[in-house]
């Protein structure tokens, strides 16, 4: 048994310990065949620093709360296997960018939903519970645009991912826009031109670079360059009078 | 250290676009002056091309014109995601980086061409 334990491959992690001005400390796990980062997190927390701080809820890529910086990148560690990102053995585990440092790989993430909120997210329906539910044609232009985005769960990697978030603060970022673009296409929602015009604000649509960062990053594959495209194309029809 | 999330070629446009653009901005000025000149008279203008005859100032131009078109590319890029309707596939459109940047390295050597 003992020699089984000195055979095993060992996996060097180094991961941030404290906040904003903490440091980087590594390390040993046991190399496994099917291992997440999240499970190396874990693994971390339970043998060697029971004082780690971090998020996670679901373990499957639904809950979108272990988002961290892996290797310099932004991922939900939950669906990273080590294997995809430890070529040379070692792991680097930070926080996710942009956002405060609370402790370890815990970020604050109040700012970022303050975005969400400024950017026109909150949905405004003027049915009541007595009306007959809307009757939508999921063919239609509009529902199309709307579905193409309609998954995100605010895990916040597009927003670690973006350079634009980096340097102006005031950008409410991919995830808060791609939000305001399903709203603006979702034929109930009875606040179009407010969300329009919040989501064309000073940190709004007009700040995007079309870096095309959030799109290579996000964990399901949606496209928040594409809805932030469609926000700036809208609010320019909306200027010159064009708009619906 | 250019951060990894940042390491794409959507993101190498933008870089090309952004700093071809700065360069320009700033070389604008010296062109003005430099047209500005016609205004003193023949003598001071002529001296002025005389200058730019120079092989090292061609160079120079030669960099111009790349920067100028390598803009150009990269700008009409930038304006064919943000206007033009998002076909399925058509992404971010990464094949026009190749296009911009391969047409601005043509568009360099016929310069060149031109002047050597």
């Amino acid at each position: 048994m003992q020699d089984m334990t000195e055979q095993e491959t060992m996996l060097e992690v180094a991961i941030w310990r404290g906040g904003a001005d903490g440091r980087f400390v590594t390390y040993e796990v046991p190399l496994r065949a099917n291992q997440t980062v999240l499970d190396v997190v874990t693994e971390v927390q339970r043998r060697h620093e029971p004082a780690l701080a971090y998020r996670f809820a679901c373990r499957v890529g639904v809950c979108g709360s272990c988002a961290m910086t892996v290797n310099g990148a932004p991922k939900w560690t939950c669906r990273t296997h080590v294997k995809q990102v430890a070529a040379t053995g070692k792991i680097t585990i930070e926080p996710l960018r942009n956002l405060p440092r609370i402790k370890d790989l815990a970020t604050d993430m109040t700012g970022f939903f303050e975005k969400w909120d400024r950017a026109g997210g909150r949905f405004r329906g003027s049915a009541t519970r007595h009306d007959e539910p809307a009757r939508v044609d999921p063919a239609s232009r509009q529902r199309q645009y709307a579905d193409a985005g309609i998954e995100c769960i605010n895990c916040a990697v597009c927003y670690a991912a973006c350079e634009v978030v980096a340097w102006d603060d005031a950008y409410y970022g991919p995830a808060a826009l791609n939000r305001a673009w399903t709203l603006v296409n979702d034929e109930r929602h009875a606040a179009t031109k407010q969300t329009l015009a919040d989501a064309s604000d000073r940190g709004g649509c007009g700040n995007c670079h079309s870096q095309g960062s959030c799109v290579r990053h996000c964990p399901i594959g949606l496209n928040p360059t594409r809805s932030i495209a469609g926000l700036k194309r809208m609010s320019l029809l909306q200027f010159v009078g064009m708009g619906r | 250290m250019m951060a990894r999330s940042g390491n794409h070629p959507s993101y190498w446009a933008f870089l090309g676009h952004r700093l071809s653009g700065l360069a320009l901005a700033v070389f604008l000025p010296v062109h003005f002056l430099f047209l500005g000149l016609a205004l003193d008279g023949a003598a001071a203008m002529d001296a002025a091309l005389a200058f730019t005859d120079q092989p090292l100032v061609k160079v120079a131009e030669w960099g111009l014109v790349m920067l100028l078109a390598l803009h150009f590319f990269f700008g009409l890029r930038v304006l064919a995601l943000e206007f033009l309707p998002w076909r399925d596939g058509s992404g971010l459109r990464a094949s026009w980086i190749v296009y911009g940047a391969g047409g601005a390295l043509a568009i360099g050597a016929v310069f060149l061409f031109g002047v050597f």
